[in-house]
C-alpha cells in the first residue's frame, strides 16, 4: 500500500490480494468491524464497504478469484474511488493530523493537500464561532446586570449588604440541575411565563422560549451571574470614598466622577468577573445540553457527543485541544491589553 | 496514632472486599420498562439465587460498552440492547458469543430452541422482549381531529405544534420515507441508495423546525404529558397512558447481551436463563411488550395479546439490524450534520 499513488487509480493485483487475505483473517476472527469503524471515521461511508467486502471474502477462496478488480467492484462501486485507497494508506501512519483538521472542517483531498470540507459537512467551525459569540454575549449581559446590583450592595452599610448578599449566594449554592429545571418549568410551551402572558392577553400564541439558543443564554446568565457580582462587589467595597468626595469637591459632575474616578477603580473587579464568566461559559456543557435544543448547542456538547455517543475520542480530543488553545490565547491577549496583575477577586 | 488508623482502615477494606457478596451488574433502559424488569426478572432471580444485582440505566447505543471493553475496565456484566445496536456491537467483538444450550425448557416442556421465536436467539444475545417504536398523542391536548397515519406526523397543517423524536437516524429516516409514500417493506432498499437518503432528509426538512429532539426514551412521555409536544415518538411501552398510532410502527427486539471480558460470565448466563424463562417474559405485558417465547405468549389472555406490537404487524415493518450495522455510523454522521445545519 505504501507504494500506491493516486495517479495509478487502481492498485496492483498483488496489493489487492494482500488486502483481501488480511481482511479474511480479520473476518474469521470477527474483528473486521473494528477496522471498518476506524476507517469510517476517516471517510464516512467507508465502513460499510469494508464490512460488505469482508463478509463476502469470508466464504471465498482468494486463489480462485479471476479478476480482483472486478471482484471488488462487484461488491461495491465505491472501491473505484481512489479516496478509499488513499485512506487505507494514510491509516498506516501512526501520527495523523486528520482529526485536528476535521475539528476545523478541513480535510486532506486525494492529492494529500489540505482543503475545506464539502459545504454540507462543515459544522464544527460554525459551532465554535457560535460558542465564542454566546460566551461573549453572556459575559456582556452579566456585566450589565451585575454592575448596578454590586453598586447598590456596596453602597449599603455592611450589615444590610451582608443580608442582601444571601440573595446572591443562595442560588449560587443551589444545585445547577435544580436551577436549570426551574427555568424549564418557567419557559416551556405550557409553562408559567407563557401562561401568565396568555392570561393577560399580551400574546395569543405561546412563545418558543425553551430548547433553543435563547433558553441557553438566559439560563447560563442566571447561573453565572454570581461569578460577576462577587468580584465586582469586592472591588467596589474597597474603593476609597474619599476619592469620590474629593472629585466632587473639585467641581466634577456626577458623570465625570463616575467615569473618571469610580469606574476605573472597579475595572480590576469587572475584568476578573468577565474573565471568569467568559472562560466558564466557553466550556459550559450541562445547560446547553438540557435546555439548548439543537440551536443552543455549544462546542462542549459536540465534544461530549464524540466522547460518549459516536466514540470518536480522537476527534473529541482534537476539539478539546483547539478550545484550550483559544482560551489560552484570549487570556494572553487580555494580559497584554489589561494586565493579569490588575485582576482582583474581591 | 495515624498509623493505627491507617492500618485499621486497611484491614477493614480488605475484609469487606473478601467477604463481599457476589454482585452482578445489569444495565437497561429504566423508566416503567425498568420497573417491570425489576419486578419480573431481577427480583425473582435475586430471591432464588441469593446473588446481589446492581440494576442501572443507560441511554442505549454501544459507545459506553465500547469504552469499557477497549480500556479493559469492564464494569457492566449483562446489558439490555436494542437489536439495531446489538448487531454492530457483536461485529465489533464487544460481546460474548452465547451458546443457547444453557437455556431452560419452557413451562410447557418444549425445548428452548423450539420455544423461542427464531429471531430471539442471536449470536450475541437472548431476546427478552418484542417491542415497537411508534408515535402517540395525549388525548388532553389533541383536539377533535386525531392522527391515524404516518403522514399525520409530518403534516404540520393538520397537526400544528411540536413533535418529539429521538435524536438519531434510526427509525426517523424510515418514517420519513414511509410518509413520503414508500411502502414499509421497501424502506431499506430505498434507504440503501443515495437518492433514498436525500429523499428521507428532504422529508425530515419539512418538519425540522417543529421537532424537539430527545436523548433518552424517558423524555418522550414527559414531553407529551406537559403538553410541550403534540406528537411523540417512543418505545410503545412508554406510551401506556397515551394513545398509540400503530401505522408505520417499527417493530424490533431487545435482548440480554453479555459484555466481553466480564468476570461474572457464569453468573450472567444464570441470570439470562432465569430471566428469559416463560413466566418472567410474560410479565413484560405490564408495559405492553411481548414475550420472546411461545410458551410465554400462551400465559397471556387474548385481550393482553391484543395490546402488544405483535398484534399490529401488518401496519409496520421490522427494523433491519443488518442494515443499521452496515450504514448506522455513516447515516448517523449525516444525520448530525443535517441537524446542525440551518
Amino acid at each position: 500500500m505504501q507504494t500506491y499513488k493516486y495517479q495509478n487509480v487502481f492498485p496492483k493485483d498483488e496489493t489487492i490480494k494482500i488486502l483481501l487475505s488480511e481482511l479474511k483473517v480479520l473476518a474469521k476472527e470477527r474483528n473486521s468491524g473494528v477496522l471498518s469503524e476506524e476507517l469510517n471515521r476517516m471517510v464516512p461511508g467507508f465502513g460499510s464497504v469494508i464490512k460488505k467486502t469482508s463478509r463476502k471474502i469470508k466464504k471465498i477462496d482468494i486463489e480462485n478469484i479471476e479478476s480482483y478488480k472486478d471482484f471488488l467492484l462487484n461488491i461495491s462501486k465505491r472501491w473505484e474511488n481512489p479516496k478509499y485507497w488513499m485512506t487505507i494508506k494514510r491509516a498506516n501512519d501512526g501520527f495523523t493530523l486528520s482529526y485536528v483538521l476535521s475539528a476545523l472542517d478541513l480535510e486532506f483531498n486525494i492529492e494529500g493537500k489540505i482543503v475545506q470540507k464539502d459545504e454540507s459537512l462543515r459544522i464544527y467551525l460554525p459551532i465554535l464561532l457560535k460558542t465564542l459569540y454566546m460566551a461573549f454575549l453572556i459575559t456582556l449581559i452579566t456585566m450589565i446586570l451585575a454592575y448596578p446590583t454590586s453598586y447598590y450592595l456596596a453602597s449599603l452599610p455592611k450589615s444590610k449588604a451582608n443580608l442582601l448578599m444571601i440573595f446572591v449566594l443562595l442560588p449560587f449554592w443551589t444545585s445547577i440541575l435544580v436551577r436549570i429545571v426551574s427555568w424549564i418549568t418557567l419557559l416551556q410551551q405550557k409553562g408559567v411565563a407563557n401562561d401568565v402572558m396568555m392570561y393577560f392577553n399580551i400574546i395569543n400564541q405561546p412563545l418558543d422560549m425553551m430548547f433553543n439558543q435563547f433558553a441557553t443564554i438566559i439560563t447560563m446568565t442566571h447561573i453565572l451571574l454570581p461569578f460577576m457580582v462577587l468580584p465586582l462587589y469586592g472591588s467596589m467595597r474597597s474603593v476609597d470614598q474619599t476619592y469620590i468626595r474629593a472629585s466632587s469637591s473639585l467641581g466634577a459632575n456626577p458623570f465625570t466622577t463616575f467615569f473618571k474616578v469610580y469606574f476605573p477603580l472597579t475595572v480590576p473587579g469587572l475584568s476578573a468577573g468577565a474573565i471568569l464568566v467568559f472562560i466558564i461559559s466557553v466550556g459550559y456543557y450541562i445547560t446547553p445540553a438540557l435546555v439548548g435544543g439543537i440551536d443552543g448547542q455549544m462546542i462542549s456538547n459536540m465534544i461530549e457527543f464524540h466522547m460518549r455517543t459516536s466514540n470518536n475520542w480522537e476527534l473529541a480530543s482534537a476539539m478539546g485541544g483547539i478550545l484550550l488553545i483559544i482560551t489560552i490565547t484570549l487570556y494572553w491577549v487580555y494580559d497584554k491589553l489589561v494586565g493579569v496583575n490588575s485582576l482582583k477577586l474581591g | 496514632m495515624k498509623k493505627i488508623v491507617l492500618a485499621a482502615s486497611l484491614v477493614a477494606s480488605l475484609t469487606v472486599s473478601s467477604f463481599a457478596q457476589e454482585t452482578l451488574t445489569v444495565i437497561s433502559f429504566g423508566g416503567d420498562y425498568g420497573k417491570a424488569q425489576k419486578k419480573h426478572m431481577i427480583d425473582p432471580f435475586v430471591k432464588q439465587s441469593g446473588v446481589k444485582v446492581f440494576f442501572d440505566d443507560y441511554k442505549g447505543g454501544s459507545a459506553e460498552l465500547k469504552a469499557q471493553v477497549s480500556t479493559g475496565q469492564v464494569k457492566w456484566d449483562v446489558i439490555d440492547m436494542e437489536y439495531v445496536d446489538l448487531e454492530k456491537a457483536c461485529n465489533e467483538n464487544l460481546l460474548e458469543r452465547i451458546d443457547p444450550s444453557f437455556l431452560p425448557k419452557g413451562d410447557d416442556g418444549v425445548d428452548a430452541k423450539d420455544d423461542f421465536y427464531p429471531m430471539a436467539i442471536n449470536e450475541c444475545a437472548i431476546g427478552n422482549i418484542f417491542w415497537a417504536t411508534a408515535f402517540a398523542y395525549n388525548e388532553k391536548f389533541i383536539g377533535d381531529v386525531k392522527p391515524t397515519t404516518m403522514n399525520d406526523l409530518f403534516d404540520l397543517k393538520k397537526f400544528p405544534g411540536k413533535r418529539a423524536l429521538k435524536k438519531r437516524a434510526q427509525i426517523n429516516l424510515e418514517w420519513a420515507l414511509i410518509a413520503d409514500g414508500v411502502a414499509a417493506k421497501d424502506v431499506y432498499d430505498v434507504l440503501e441508495t443515495d437518492e433514498g437518503i436525500k429523499r428521507a432528509f428532504a422529508k425530515l426538512d419539512t418538519i425540522k423546525d417543529s421537532v424537539i429532539w430527545f436523548d433518552s426514551w424517558s423524555q418522550a412521555p414527559q414531553l407529551l404529558n406537559d403538553g410541550s409536544v403534540i406528537l411523540a415518538q417512543a418505545a410503545n411501552g412508554r406510551l401506556t397512558q397515551f394513545t398509540v398510532v400503530w401505522d408505520g410502527q417499527a417493530f424490533d427486539l431487545d435482548g440480554w447481551a453479555i459484555v466481553k471480558g466480564t468476570k461474572n460470565l457464569e453468573l450472567a448466563k444464570k441470570f439470562i436463563a432465569s430471566s428469559t424463562s416463560s413466566v418472567p417474559l410474560s410479565g413484560m405485558k405490564d408495559v405492553n411488550y411481548g414475550p420472546t417465547r411461545k410458551s410465554g405468549t400462551k400465559l397471556l389472555t387474548a385481550e393482553e395479546q391484543n395490546k402488544l406490537p405483535t398484534a399490529h404487524l401488518e401496519e409496520g415493518f421490522k427494523v433491519d439490524s443488518g442494515f443499521w450495522s452496515d450504514y448506522g455510523t455513516e447515516l448517523n454522521e449525516k444525520f448530525n450534520a443535517w441537524l446542525l445545519k440551518k
